[in-house]
């Protein structure tokens, strides 16, 4: 069966909305399909794991559950959601007596529509959860995207940012330190990719820009600063939490650093699909905080 | 100015919650740890903290239960794993930080009103209930929670949200909610701590 089933998690559907609009228009452009799981959960992300480890592993489980019917590969944008799911996966596979708990429990209260109505919801933990820069360099591979870019982005100058949960402490499709699946893709997207960029894997301050600003505030600050000293256009990324918090709060890092701070932050798969010829619209370039069209036709014109 | 003293003495020690804590970590795991402090050397959070990782992990070993589960490490952590893949020792320190997230908020022993608990509760109820967690709420929540005046300068982020359509007041749940908390409910009658190893 081709294509792939899709778990979106939570931020996707929020703030998130453009990675999912980008995500979509850009897999639609290359032809290969992406699947909404039915009715799947929120996966835990870093909250859920704080306050109730077994009811943190069930909810993970049951998305493993419902995605493993398809026998597709669930693809996870979200670098929380792909970390709990894959963690949970190999937790499952670990440790018989956990995985006997959550089956039982599963069967006994959950269910799945097959053929013949609904059924028990049981678990092999035999799904893989892949994140679109895996997909999209080692499946669809990178040049089937190269054949297909019409309009690449020369001239401008954007730093991959990876955030921590895709690499760390798994890393099974990339490298670990200097991960390079977006780099690759910046680059058939046309993108000067700005490999000095030393931050690609510092932590974004995650959801300590709610609880704890000041903080938050900080970590942020490094990043934008220095995107700025080394006349960076645009940082890529590949997480809802990661792109907020880098996005949302410039005023705050502006004053912090004492520097005027504008530094557009889009996604990866935004990118992409500029370069594939999709309309800005379409991959929600007009849902960014900063100004994204200044930056472009600067570049335009240099190029 | 008072002044405290800074020796922690046997009398401080919890036996229970330092036998806790090695059976969490693996007592021959924890021998492992040569305190090289390259876990606190690679943590963004660090300059923070009362103290980092590496005096974090010593303490709870000795049993200092007030000070480690009273100081404001653990709720710094962001869950970024640079500790636990610069552990030579392979110590799984991220996971220790959630083990003892859970067991300051089962003991009763987090901070009141403390933002970094007050969100997790507000996270995992949501979730609970509905099954999917939705931002617009987690964040009116949290400042109810742990005081409006906090979220002010959030006031910005929040109309840009709105603005540009990425925040939505509708909840968004599961069609199979009820299923979802039968199994949450069901797992945690089940009970039992899952070692972070």
């Amino acid at each position: 069966m081709s294509g792939y089933d899709y778990y979106p998690g939570c931020s996707l559907k929020g703030t998130g909305k453009p990675y999912e609009e980008s995500l979509l228009a850009v897999f639609e452009s290359l032809g290969v399909a992406l699947d909404e799981l039915d009715d799947w959960n929120c996966c835990g992300a870093t909250a859920y794991m704080a306050v109730d480890e077994m009811q943190a592993v069930a909810l993970a489980s049951r998305n493993l559950a419902l995605a493993e019917k398809s026998g597709r590969d669930l693809v996870a944008p979200c670098n929380a959601c792909w970390l709990v799911l894959n963690k949970t996966l190999g937790r499952l596979e670990g440790d018989v007596d956990l995985r006997d708990a959550i089956c039982a429990a599963m069967a006994a209260t959950c269910t799945t529509l097959n053929g013949e109505g609904r059924r028990p919801l049981t678990l092999e933990g035999s799904v893989a959860v892949r994140h679109p820069l895996d997909v999209l360099v080692n499946d669809i591979g990178l040049e089937t995207i190269e054949e297909k870019v019409v309009s690449p982005l020369e001239g401008l100058r954007v730093a991959p940012y990876y955030g921590c949960q895709i690499v760390r402490p798994l890393a099974p499709f990339d490298d670990q330190h200097d991960p390079q699946t977006m780099d690759r893709l910046l680059a058939a997207a046309g993108c000067e990719v700005a490999a000095d960029y030393p931050f690609k894997t510092r932590c974004c301050g995650a959801s300590q820009m709610m609880t704890m600003p000041d903080v938050g505030i900080d970590l942020v600050s490094l990043l934008i600063e220095d995107a700025i000293a080394r006349d960076i256009d645009v940082i890529a990324v590949a997480c809802p939490l990661c792109q907020f918090n880098l996005e949302g709060y410039q005023g705050k890092v502006a004053k912090r650093i004492g520097k005027e701070a504008k530094l557009p932050i889009l996604y990866f798969t935004q990118l992409l699909g500029l370069a594939l010829g999709i309309e800005p619209k379409r991959l929600g370039i007009q849902r960014s905080f900063v100004p994204v069209a200044p930056v472009l036709e600067r570049r335009a014109a240099h190029a | 100015m008072a002044t405290e003293p800074m020796i922690r003495t046997e009398a401080d020690r919890d036996p229970e919650f330092a036998d806790w804590f090695t059976d969490l970590v693996g007592e021959e795991k924890l021998r492992e740890c040569i305190h090289c402090g390259i876990c606190t050397g690679s943590c963004p959070l660090a300059s923070h903290m009362d103290f980092g990782p590496r005096k974090l992990m010593h303490l709870a070993r000795q049993g200092f239960s007030a000070d480690v589960l009273g100081s404001n490490t653990i709720w710094l952590c962001t869950s970024c794993y640079a500790c636990t893949v610069a552990c030579p020792e392979q110590i799984p320190v991220t996971d220790v930080m959630y083990a003892l997230k859970r067991r300051a908020i089962e003991g009763g022993q987090a901070p009141r009103k403390h933002p970094v608990v007050n969100l997790a509760k507000g996270f995992t109820g949501q979730v609970h209930r509905r099954g999917r967690m939705t931002e617009a709420y987690l964040i009116a929540g949290l400042a109810l929670r742990s005081g409006v005046l906090r979220y002010v300068g959030m006031a910005g982020v929040g109309w840009n949200s709105v603005r540009t359509g990425r925040i939505s007041l509708l909840h968004d749940q599961i069609e199979r909610k009820e299923e979802l908390r039968n199994l949450l409910d069901a797992v945690e009658q089940h009970g039992g701590e899952v070692a972070v190893r």
